[in-house]
Protein backbone atom coordinates (compact mmCIF):
# COMPACT_ATOMS: atom_id res chain seq x y z
CA UNK A 1 0.00 0.00 0.00
CA UNK A 2 1.25 3.26 -0.94
CA UNK A 3 2.34 5.84 1.84
CA UNK A 4 0.68 8.79 1.15
CA UNK A 5 1.86 10.95 4.47
CA UNK A 6 5.29 10.74 2.91
CA UNK A 7 6.06 13.49 -0.37
CA UNK A 8 10.17 13.70 -0.62
CA UNK A 9 9.48 17.45 -2.16
CA UNK A 10 7.73 18.47 1.06
CA UNK A 11 10.22 16.54 3.25
CA UNK A 12 13.19 18.21 1.06
CA UNK A 13 11.60 21.69 1.30
CA UNK A 14 10.99 21.23 5.02
CA UNK A 15 14.58 20.17 5.84
CA UNK A 16 15.53 23.29 3.69
CA UNK A 17 13.56 25.15 5.48
CA UNK A 18 14.66 23.95 8.97
CA UNK A 19 18.62 24.83 7.83
CA UNK A 20 17.80 27.98 6.81
CA UNK A 21 16.12 29.14 9.83
CA UNK A 22 18.99 27.60 11.66
CA UNK A 23 21.25 30.01 9.75
CA UNK A 24 19.49 32.67 10.00
CA UNK A 25 18.69 32.45 14.26
CA UNK A 26 22.74 31.82 14.30
CA UNK A 27 23.12 35.08 12.45
CA UNK A 28 20.65 36.68 14.30
CA UNK A 29 22.67 35.26 17.43
CA UNK A 30 25.97 36.45 16.31
CA UNK A 31 24.96 39.82 15.26
CA UNK A 32 23.18 40.59 18.60
CA UNK A 33 25.84 39.20 20.73
CA UNK A 34 28.60 41.02 18.79
CA UNK A 35 26.56 44.26 18.75
CA UNK A 36 26.01 44.26 22.78
CA UNK A 37 29.29 43.39 22.84
CA UNK A 38 30.48 46.76 21.48
CA UNK A 39 28.01 48.42 23.10
CA UNK A 40 29.71 47.12 26.42
CA UNK A 41 32.70 47.65 24.66
CA UNK A 42 32.14 51.48 24.29
CA UNK A 43 30.56 52.03 27.24
CA UNK A 44 33.59 50.12 29.34
CA UNK A 45 36.13 52.74 27.81
CA UNK A 46 34.23 55.80 28.73
CA UNK A 47 34.18 54.69 32.17
CA UNK A 48 38.03 54.12 32.27
CA UNK A 49 37.80 57.55 32.98
CA UNK A 50 37.17 56.43 36.49
CA UNK A 51 39.99 54.04 36.82
CA UNK A 52 41.85 55.42 39.22
CA UNK A 53 38.70 54.97 42.14
CA UNK A 54 38.42 51.55 40.47
CA UNK A 55 42.38 50.48 40.78
CA UNK A 56 41.10 48.03 43.82
CA UNK A 57 38.81 45.94 41.79
CA UNK A 58 41.32 45.87 38.99
CA UNK A 59 43.73 44.64 40.87
CA UNK A 60 41.55 42.11 43.16
CA UNK A 61 40.84 41.02 38.65
CA UNK A 62 44.12 40.90 37.95
CA UNK A 63 44.84 38.44 40.70
CA UNK A 64 41.90 36.41 39.72
CA UNK A 65 42.15 36.40 36.11
CA UNK A 66 46.52 36.60 36.10
CA UNK A 67 47.56 34.91 39.20
CA UNK A 68 44.98 32.20 39.40
CA UNK A 69 45.15 31.45 36.02
CA UNK A 70 49.51 30.71 36.20
CA UNK A 71 49.29 27.02 37.38
CA UNK A 72 46.95 26.16 34.16
CA UNK A 73 49.06 28.18 32.65
CA UNK A 74 52.72 26.58 33.27
CA UNK A 75 51.40 23.23 32.62
CA UNK A 76 50.25 23.86 29.12
CA UNK A 77 53.24 25.71 27.98
CA UNK A 78 56.21 23.80 29.21
CA UNK A 79 54.36 20.31 27.82
CA UNK A 80 53.29 22.63 24.34
CA UNK A 81 57.45 23.29 24.44
CA UNK A 82 58.42 19.91 25.23
CA UNK A 83 55.94 18.44 22.55
CA UNK A 84 57.37 20.86 20.03
CA UNK A 85 60.80 20.07 20.35
CA UNK A 86 60.33 16.09 20.15
CA UNK A 87 58.24 17.01 16.53
CA UNK A 88 60.16 20.13 15.42
CA UNK A 89 63.08 17.23 15.68
CA UNK A 90 61.10 14.38 14.26
CA UNK A 91 59.81 16.35 11.37
CA UNK A 92 63.64 18.20 10.52
CA UNK A 93 65.52 15.63 11.41
CA UNK A 94 66.51 13.93 7.31
CA UNK A 95 66.55 17.51 5.98
CA UNK A 96 67.48 20.46 8.15
CA UNK A 97 70.60 20.74 10.99
CA UNK A 98 70.21 20.31 14.57
CA UNK A 99 70.81 23.89 15.54
CA UNK A 100 67.94 25.06 13.72
CA UNK A 101 66.16 23.25 16.18
CA UNK A 102 66.11 26.15 19.06
CA UNK A 103 64.69 28.17 15.99
CA UNK A 104 61.48 26.46 15.24
CA UNK A 105 60.89 26.58 18.50
CA UNK A 106 61.61 29.81 19.90
CA UNK A 107 59.85 31.01 16.48
CA UNK A 108 56.91 28.77 16.55
CA UNK A 109 56.39 29.45 20.97
CA UNK A 110 57.18 33.16 20.68
CA UNK A 111 54.49 34.19 17.13
CA UNK A 112 52.06 31.64 17.82
CA UNK A 113 51.65 28.73 20.55
CA UNK A 114 52.35 30.91 23.08
CA UNK A 115 49.88 33.64 22.80
CA UNK A 116 47.13 31.61 20.96
CA UNK A 117 47.56 28.42 23.40
CA UNK A 118 47.53 30.80 26.75
CA UNK A 119 44.31 33.00 25.62
CA UNK A 120 42.40 29.44 25.10
CA UNK A 121 43.14 27.60 28.42
CA UNK A 122 42.94 31.07 29.75
CA UNK A 123 39.87 32.30 27.80
CA UNK A 124 37.99 28.38 28.56
CA UNK A 125 38.91 29.23 32.31
CA UNK A 126 38.43 32.98 32.49
CA UNK A 127 35.37 33.87 30.29
CA UNK A 128 33.07 30.67 32.01
CA UNK A 129 34.10 32.51 35.32
CA UNK A 130 33.14 35.82 34.34
CA UNK A 131 30.12 34.66 32.47
CA UNK A 132 28.75 32.91 35.19
CA UNK A 133 29.35 35.15 38.25
CA UNK A 134 27.83 37.86 36.06
CA UNK A 135 24.78 35.76 34.77
CA UNK A 136 24.51 34.46 38.49
CA UNK A 137 24.45 38.58 39.24
CA UNK A 138 21.67 39.26 36.72
CA UNK A 139 19.47 36.56 37.69
CA UNK A 140 19.73 37.01 41.68
CA UNK A 141 18.59 40.87 40.66
CA UNK A 142 22.42 41.93 42.38
CA UNK A 143 22.89 43.71 39.24
CA UNK A 144 19.21 45.80 39.23
CA UNK A 145 20.17 45.92 43.08
CA UNK A 146 24.01 47.53 41.25
CA UNK A 147 21.85 50.40 39.40
CA UNK A 148 19.40 50.86 42.32
CA UNK A 149 22.22 51.82 44.20
CA UNK A 150 23.06 54.87 41.37
CA UNK A 151 26.44 52.38 41.36
CA UNK A 152 27.04 51.88 37.38
CA UNK A 153 27.28 48.16 36.62
CA UNK A 154 29.75 48.81 33.59
CA UNK A 155 32.20 50.76 35.54
CA UNK A 156 31.88 47.85 39.22
CA UNK A 157 32.02 44.76 36.99
CA UNK A 158 33.07 45.32 33.41
CA UNK A 159 35.73 47.81 33.32
CA UNK A 160 37.56 46.29 35.96
CA UNK A 161 37.50 42.68 34.07
CA UNK A 162 38.62 44.10 31.31
CA UNK A 163 41.37 45.73 32.49
CA UNK A 164 42.77 43.26 33.80
CA UNK A 165 42.76 40.86 31.49
CA UNK A 166 44.29 43.18 28.99
CA UNK A 167 47.00 43.08 31.54
CA UNK A 168 47.56 40.03 32.17
CA UNK A 169 47.18 37.91 29.02
CA UNK A 170 50.31 39.25 27.89
CA UNK A 171 51.58 38.91 30.99
CA UNK A 172 50.74 35.36 31.25
CA UNK A 173 52.22 35.14 27.67
CA UNK A 174 55.63 36.14 28.61
CA UNK A 175 55.50 33.47 31.51
CA UNK A 176 53.97 30.76 28.62
CA UNK A 177 56.91 31.56 26.09
CA UNK A 178 60.16 31.55 28.76
CA UNK A 179 58.29 27.92 30.34
CA UNK A 180 57.55 26.76 26.72
CA UNK A 181 60.54 27.42 25.56
CA UNK A 182 62.60 25.93 28.64
CA UNK A 183 60.23 22.60 28.25
CA UNK A 184 61.77 22.43 24.87
CA UNK A 185 65.05 23.21 25.91
CA UNK A 186 65.06 21.26 28.87
CA UNK A 187 64.01 17.89 26.16
CA UNK A 188 66.61 18.90 23.62
CA UNK A 189 69.01 18.73 25.87
CA UNK A 190 67.88 15.36 27.83
CA UNK A 191 66.53 13.45 24.67
CA UNK A 192 67.26 14.77 21.37
CA UNK A 193 71.14 15.11 21.84
CA UNK A 194 71.22 18.97 21.52
CA UNK A 195 73.74 20.73 23.57
CA UNK A 196 72.21 23.83 25.64
CA UNK A 197 74.95 25.97 23.36
CA UNK A 198 73.57 24.55 20.18
CA UNK A 199 69.95 25.17 21.37
CA UNK A 200 70.66 28.85 22.30
CA UNK A 201 72.70 29.28 19.17
CA UNK A 202 69.80 28.56 16.73
CA UNK A 203 67.52 31.12 18.87
CA UNK A 204 70.27 33.82 18.49
CA UNK A 205 70.17 33.18 15.27
CA UNK A 206 67.04 34.43 14.20
CA UNK A 207 65.70 36.41 17.15
CA UNK A 208 64.07 39.61 16.00
CA UNK A 209 62.17 41.99 19.19
CA UNK A 210 58.96 42.30 16.33
CA UNK A 211 58.15 38.36 17.17
CA UNK A 212 57.87 38.97 20.56
CA UNK A 213 56.60 42.14 20.29
CA UNK A 214 53.93 40.49 17.98
CA UNK A 215 52.97 37.94 19.88
CA UNK A 216 52.30 39.97 22.83
CA UNK A 217 49.80 42.13 21.10
CA UNK A 218 47.91 39.15 20.17
CA UNK A 219 48.00 38.74 23.28
CA UNK A 220 46.53 41.72 24.23
CA UNK A 221 43.91 41.66 21.78
CA UNK A 222 42.60 38.03 22.93
CA UNK A 223 42.22 39.01 26.71
CA UNK A 224 39.65 41.90 25.48
CA UNK A 225 38.00 39.05 23.32
CA UNK A 226 37.94 36.83 27.01
CA UNK A 227 36.66 39.67 29.40
CA UNK A 228 34.49 41.15 27.00
CA UNK A 229 32.80 38.13 25.74
CA UNK A 230 32.72 36.86 29.53
CA UNK A 231 30.88 39.96 30.66
CA UNK A 232 28.55 40.42 27.38
CA UNK A 233 26.71 36.86 27.85
CA UNK A 234 27.00 37.78 31.87
CA UNK A 235 25.15 40.66 31.51
CA UNK A 236 22.79 39.56 29.30
CA UNK A 237 21.98 36.46 30.89
CA UNK A 238 18.16 35.46 31.48
CA UNK A 239 16.49 32.72 33.35
CA UNK A 240 17.96 30.82 36.46
CA UNK A 241 20.82 28.40 36.34
CA UNK A 242 20.30 27.09 32.95
CA UNK A 243 20.64 30.60 31.78
CA UNK A 244 23.66 30.94 33.73
CA UNK A 245 25.16 27.54 32.14
CA UNK A 246 24.41 28.79 28.75
CA UNK A 247 26.09 32.05 29.32
CA UNK A 248 28.84 30.24 30.30
CA UNK A 249 29.11 27.76 27.49
CA UNK A 250 28.16 30.77 24.92
CA UNK A 251 31.44 33.01 26.41
CA UNK A 252 33.24 29.83 26.27
CA UNK A 253 32.40 28.95 22.50
CA UNK A 254 32.39 32.73 20.85
CA UNK A 255 35.72 33.48 22.76
CA UNK A 256 37.35 30.40 21.31
CA UNK A 257 36.06 31.35 17.68
CA UNK A 258 37.11 35.13 18.16
CA UNK A 259 40.38 34.31 19.32
CA UNK A 260 41.05 31.57 16.39
CA UNK A 261 39.67 34.14 13.84
CA UNK A 262 41.36 37.49 15.73
CA UNK A 263 44.50 35.27 15.73
CA UNK A 264 44.20 34.47 11.84
CA UNK A 265 43.62 38.37 11.24
CA UNK A 266 46.15 39.78 13.46
CA UNK A 267 48.68 37.31 11.77
CA UNK A 268 48.21 38.99 8.62
CA UNK A 269 47.85 42.70 10.33
CA UNK A 270 51.05 42.47 12.23
CA UNK A 271 53.51 39.79 10.37
CA UNK A 272 52.47 40.84 6.35
CA UNK A 273 50.96 44.46 6.42
CA UNK A 274 52.48 46.30 9.52
CA UNK A 275 55.93 44.10 10.21
CA UNK A 276 55.81 42.97 6.40
CA UNK A 277 58.77 43.92 4.10
CA UNK B 1 -15.84 41.76 36.81
CA UNK B 2 -14.96 45.53 36.69
CA UNK B 3 -12.73 46.24 33.82
CA UNK B 4 -11.80 50.04 34.83
CA UNK B 5 -9.70 50.89 37.35
CA UNK B 6 -11.47 52.92 39.99
CA UNK B 7 -10.08 56.13 38.65
CA UNK B 8 -10.78 58.60 40.92
CA UNK B 9 -8.90 57.18 43.74
CA UNK B 10 -5.54 56.80 41.30
CA UNK B 11 -6.00 60.21 39.94
CA UNK B 12 -3.68 62.74 41.43
CA UNK B 13 -4.69 65.50 44.50
CA UNK B 14 -6.34 68.62 43.23
CA UNK B 15 -3.46 71.17 43.56
CA UNK B 16 -5.15 73.71 45.81
CA UNK B 17 -6.43 71.52 48.63
CA UNK B 18 -3.31 68.73 48.69
CA UNK B 19 0.56 68.08 48.81
CA UNK B 20 1.59 67.67 45.72
CA UNK B 21 2.98 63.83 45.41
CA UNK B 22 6.40 62.44 45.50
CA UNK B 23 5.69 60.25 43.53
CA UNK B 24 3.22 59.91 40.60
CA UNK B 25 2.38 56.93 37.83
CA UNK B 26 0.23 57.90 34.81
CA UNK B 27 -1.18 55.70 32.66
CA UNK B 28 1.79 52.93 32.19
CA UNK B 29 1.70 50.60 29.92
CA UNK B 30 4.27 47.52 29.80
CA UNK B 31 4.43 44.87 27.30
CA UNK B 32 6.90 41.93 27.21
CA UNK B 33 6.67 39.82 23.81
CA UNK B 34 2.53 39.74 23.15
CA UNK B 35 1.98 39.90 27.44
CA UNK B 36 0.72 43.00 28.25
CA UNK B 37 2.26 43.34 31.94
CA UNK B 38 1.18 46.54 33.07
CA UNK B 39 -2.10 48.12 31.49
CA UNK B 40 -2.43 51.72 31.88
CA UNK B 41 -1.41 52.07 35.83
CA UNK B 42 -2.27 55.55 37.29
CA UNK B 43 -0.80 56.05 40.99
CA UNK B 44 0.41 58.73 43.58
CA UNK B 45 2.17 58.39 46.37
CA UNK B 46 2.21 61.67 49.37
CA UNK B 47 5.45 62.31 51.29
CA UNK B 48 6.00 60.45 53.66
CA UNK B 49 3.24 58.08 53.21
CA UNK B 50 3.29 54.39 52.42
CA UNK B 51 1.79 52.85 49.89
CA UNK B 52 1.56 49.34 49.62
CA UNK B 53 0.63 47.64 46.59
CA UNK B 54 -1.49 44.85 46.95
CA UNK B 55 -2.18 42.01 44.14
CA UNK B 56 -1.52 38.52 43.21
CA UNK B 57 1.81 37.33 41.98
CA UNK B 58 2.45 37.94 38.72
CA UNK B 59 -0.46 40.77 38.06
CA UNK B 60 2.78 43.26 37.45
CA UNK B 61 3.79 44.54 40.90
CA UNK B 62 7.53 44.14 41.14
CA UNK B 63 7.58 45.57 37.00
CA UNK B 64 5.78 48.43 38.35
CA UNK B 65 8.13 48.96 41.28
CA UNK B 66 11.15 48.50 38.74
CA UNK B 67 9.43 51.03 36.79
CA UNK B 68 9.95 53.62 39.80
CA UNK B 69 13.67 53.61 40.30
CA UNK B 70 14.11 53.72 36.42
CA UNK B 71 15.29 49.86 36.21
CA UNK B 72 12.44 49.61 33.52
CA UNK B 73 11.60 51.96 30.66
CA UNK B 74 7.68 51.92 29.86
CA UNK B 75 6.40 51.49 26.65
CA UNK B 76 3.90 54.03 27.22
CA UNK B 77 3.22 56.43 29.73
CA UNK B 78 5.07 58.25 32.71
CA UNK B 79 6.62 58.27 36.14
CA UNK B 80 6.94 61.67 38.06
CA UNK B 81 9.10 61.90 41.25
CA UNK B 82 9.69 65.17 42.72
CA UNK B 83 8.26 67.02 40.23
CA UNK B 84 11.24 65.50 37.32
CA UNK B 85 9.88 62.92 34.91
CA UNK B 86 11.37 59.85 35.22
CA UNK B 87 11.76 59.36 31.80
CA UNK B 88 13.04 61.68 30.33
CA UNK B 89 16.64 62.21 32.62
CA UNK B 90 19.54 61.51 31.01
CA UNK B 91 22.17 58.84 32.56
CA UNK B 92 23.61 61.50 35.11
CA UNK B 93 20.62 62.79 36.50
CA UNK B 94 19.24 59.28 36.81
CA UNK B 95 22.10 58.46 38.81
CA UNK B 96 21.51 61.34 41.41
CA UNK B 97 17.73 60.49 41.28
CA UNK B 98 18.24 57.19 42.22
CA UNK B 99 20.93 58.35 45.41
CA UNK B 100 17.86 59.70 46.98
CA UNK B 101 16.04 56.02 46.41
CA UNK B 102 16.88 52.80 48.81
CA UNK B 103 15.04 49.52 47.31
CA UNK B 104 15.29 46.14 49.08
CA UNK B 105 15.03 43.54 46.50
CA UNK B 106 12.16 40.56 46.58
CA UNK B 107 15.09 37.80 47.10
CA UNK B 108 17.19 40.68 49.26
CA UNK B 109 19.88 40.72 46.24
CA UNK B 110 22.88 40.92 48.54
CA UNK B 111 26.04 41.19 46.94
CA UNK B 112 27.09 37.16 47.61
CA UNK B 113 31.30 38.28 46.63
CA UNK B 114 30.75 40.84 49.66
CA UNK B 115 30.55 40.14 53.89
CA UNK B 116 27.41 41.64 55.15
CA UNK B 117 29.38 44.75 55.93
CA UNK B 118 30.99 45.28 52.58
CA UNK B 119 27.23 45.02 51.22
CA UNK B 120 25.92 47.82 53.26
CA UNK B 121 28.97 49.91 53.38
CA UNK B 122 29.11 50.14 49.81
CA UNK B 123 26.56 52.56 48.70
CA UNK B 124 28.91 54.74 51.73
CA UNK B 125 31.93 54.24 50.34
CA UNK B 126 30.78 54.89 46.27
CA UNK B 127 28.98 57.69 46.82
CA UNK B 128 30.11 59.41 50.27
CA UNK B 129 33.87 58.34 50.10
CA UNK B 130 33.71 56.96 53.57
CA UNK B 131 36.31 54.38 54.78
CA UNK B 132 38.41 52.62 57.27
CA UNK B 133 36.92 53.42 61.15
CA UNK B 134 34.30 55.58 59.75
CA UNK B 135 32.52 53.68 57.24
CA UNK B 136 33.04 50.64 59.58
CA UNK B 137 31.08 52.55 62.48
CA UNK B 138 28.37 53.94 60.01
CA UNK B 139 27.54 50.20 58.49
CA UNK B 140 27.52 48.48 62.41
CA UNK B 141 24.93 51.38 63.03
CA UNK B 142 22.74 50.56 60.09
CA UNK B 143 22.58 46.78 61.09
CA UNK B 144 21.85 47.61 64.64
CA UNK B 145 18.98 49.98 63.36
CA UNK B 146 17.45 46.56 61.63
CA UNK B 147 18.23 44.72 64.77
CA UNK B 148 21.74 42.97 63.38
CA UNK B 149 24.48 43.98 65.45
CA UNK B 150 28.26 41.55 65.15
CA UNK B 151 27.41 39.96 62.10
CA UNK B 152 29.20 42.71 59.61
CA UNK B 153 32.17 40.10 58.86
CA UNK B 154 29.23 37.18 57.76
CA UNK B 155 28.77 36.49 53.95
CA UNK B 156 25.57 35.99 53.20
CA UNK B 157 25.64 32.64 52.28
CA UNK B 158 25.59 32.41 55.75
CA UNK B 159 22.91 33.86 57.23
CA UNK B 160 18.95 32.93 57.56
CA UNK B 161 16.34 34.68 55.00
CA UNK B 162 15.45 36.62 57.35
CA UNK B 163 18.84 38.17 58.12
CA UNK B 164 19.32 38.59 54.65
CA UNK B 165 15.83 40.88 53.70
CA UNK B 166 17.06 42.82 56.87
CA UNK B 167 20.55 43.35 55.73
CA UNK B 168 19.07 44.43 52.34
CA UNK B 169 17.00 47.05 54.47
CA UNK B 170 20.15 47.74 56.24
CA UNK B 171 21.82 48.63 52.64
CA UNK B 172 18.45 50.28 51.60
CA UNK B 173 18.62 52.66 54.27
CA UNK B 174 22.47 53.50 54.22
CA UNK B 175 22.33 56.73 52.34
CA UNK B 176 19.29 57.87 54.60
CA UNK B 177 17.23 57.63 51.35
CA UNK B 178 14.10 60.17 50.66
CA UNK B 179 11.98 56.92 48.88
CA UNK B 180 12.18 53.55 49.81
CA UNK B 181 10.93 50.91 47.72
CA UNK B 182 10.58 46.95 48.87
CA UNK B 183 9.29 44.35 46.44
CA UNK B 184 7.99 41.57 48.34
CA UNK B 185 9.41 42.00 51.77
CA UNK B 186 8.33 39.12 53.73
CA UNK B 187 7.72 36.13 50.94
CA UNK B 188 9.68 33.02 51.78
CA UNK B 189 9.67 33.71 55.71
CA UNK B 190 8.11 32.04 58.19
CA UNK B 191 5.45 33.69 59.92
CA UNK B 192 7.44 35.20 63.07
CA UNK B 193 9.93 36.48 60.56
CA UNK B 194 7.63 38.17 58.48
CA UNK B 195 5.73 39.89 61.38
CA UNK B 196 9.31 40.94 62.60
CA UNK B 197 10.14 42.64 59.47
CA UNK B 198 6.62 44.15 59.13
CA UNK B 199 7.11 45.74 62.43
CA UNK B 200 11.01 46.65 61.25
CA UNK B 201 9.81 48.26 58.20
CA UNK B 202 6.82 50.44 60.42
CA UNK B 203 9.45 51.41 62.69
CA UNK B 204 11.57 52.49 60.38
CA UNK B 205 9.26 54.36 58.86
CA UNK B 206 8.99 56.33 61.69
CA UNK B 207 12.71 56.72 62.08
CA UNK B 208 13.86 58.10 59.01
CA UNK B 209 10.39 59.66 57.79
CA UNK B 210 10.53 57.85 54.25
CA UNK B 211 7.60 58.12 51.43
CA UNK B 212 7.57 54.36 50.94
CA UNK B 213 6.23 52.19 48.60
CA UNK B 214 5.45 48.21 49.65
CA UNK B 215 4.51 45.81 46.92
CA UNK B 216 3.28 42.34 48.67
CA UNK B 217 0.59 39.89 47.93
CA UNK B 218 0.01 39.41 51.46
CA UNK B 219 -2.61 40.75 53.27
CA UNK B 220 -1.65 41.30 56.78
CA UNK B 221 1.58 42.66 56.04
CA UNK B 222 -0.46 45.02 54.14
CA UNK B 223 -2.82 46.05 56.49
CA UNK B 224 0.38 45.95 58.78
CA UNK B 225 2.26 48.38 56.96
CA UNK B 226 0.88 50.38 54.71
CA UNK B 227 -0.95 54.09 55.07
CA UNK B 228 -2.91 53.19 51.49
CA UNK B 229 -3.63 49.93 49.92
CA UNK B 230 -3.41 49.70 45.79
CA UNK B 231 -4.95 46.72 44.77
CA UNK B 232 -3.45 45.56 41.89
CA UNK B 233 -5.13 43.11 39.10
CA UNK B 234 -4.26 41.99 35.77
CA UNK B 235 -1.82 45.01 34.97
CA UNK B 236 -4.08 47.66 36.19
CA UNK B 237 -4.86 49.35 39.33
CA UNK B 238 -8.62 48.44 40.60
CA UNK B 239 -8.92 50.68 43.71
CA UNK B 240 -6.78 52.73 46.22
CA UNK B 241 -7.86 53.16 49.88
CA UNK B 242 -7.63 51.35 53.57
CA UNK B 243 -7.65 48.51 54.10
CA UNK B 244 -11.09 49.41 55.30
CA UNK B 245 -12.45 50.67 51.91
CA UNK B 246 -11.37 47.67 50.40
CA UNK B 247 -13.31 45.38 52.55
CA UNK B 248 -16.36 47.52 51.61
CA UNK B 249 -15.46 47.31 47.64
CA UNK B 250 -18.28 46.14 45.51
CA UNK B 251 -15.20 45.89 42.70
CA UNK B 252 -15.32 42.01 42.14
CA UNK B 253 -11.25 41.69 41.94
CA UNK B 254 -10.86 43.51 45.46
CA UNK B 255 -13.90 41.22 47.06
CA UNK B 256 -12.31 37.73 45.66
CA UNK B 257 -8.91 38.87 46.84
CA UNK B 258 -10.15 40.17 49.99
CA UNK B 259 -12.41 37.00 50.72
CA UNK B 260 -9.58 33.90 49.14
CA UNK B 261 -6.32 36.00 49.41
CA UNK B 262 -6.21 36.04 46.41
CA UNK B 263 -7.68 37.95 42.82
CA UNK B 264 -9.42 36.04 40.32
CA UNK B 265 -7.81 33.69 37.11
CA UNK B 266 -6.40 35.87 35.05
CA UNK B 267 -7.21 35.91 31.35
CA UNK B 268 -5.93 32.86 28.38
CA UNK B 269 -2.66 34.87 28.28
CA UNK B 270 -1.85 32.94 31.79
CA UNK B 271 -0.60 34.01 35.34
CA UNK B 272 -1.75 33.62 38.87
CA UNK B 273 -4.67 32.23 39.82
CA UNK B 274 -6.42 29.79 41.41
CA UNK B 275 -5.67 26.05 41.40
CA UNK B 276 -7.97 23.90 39.43
CA UNK B 277 -9.32 21.13 41.40
CA UNK B 278 -9.56 18.91 38.29
CA UNK B 279 -5.88 17.94 37.97
CA UNK B 280 -5.86 15.96 41.44
CA UNK B 281 -8.89 13.79 39.83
Amino acid sequence: MRNSSFTPGLAIAHVGAGLFGTIGRVAIDVVTEVGFAGILLWRSLLSLRKLGRSAPLVIEQARRIGVESLPLVIITSVFTGAVTAVQAAYQLKEFVPKIYLGTAIYKSVVIELGPVLTALVVGGRVSASIAAELGTMRVTEQIDAMDAMAIDPIRYLTMPRIVAALVMLPVLTVFADILAIGGGFFVANASLDISPKVFIEGMKMFFVPRDILGGLMKAFVFGGIISLMGCSAGLRTLGGAVGVGAAATRAVVTSCVLILVGDYVLAVLLFRIIFGE
Amino acid sequence: MTERPDRGATERPDRDTAAEPVIEVRDLWKSFGDQEVLRGVNLFVLDGETLVVLGPSGCGKSVLLKHVIGLMKPDRGSIVVEGRELTKLDAHELKDLRMRFGMVFQGAALFDSMTVGENVGLPLKEHRGMKGDELADLTETKLRMVGLAGVSHLRPSEISGGMKKRVALARAIALDPDIILYDEPTTGLDPIMAEQINELIRTLQRKVNATSIVVTHDLHSAKFTGDKIALMHNGRIELVGTMDDLRHSDNEAVRTFIARGHAPALGSKGGAGPIDPEVFE
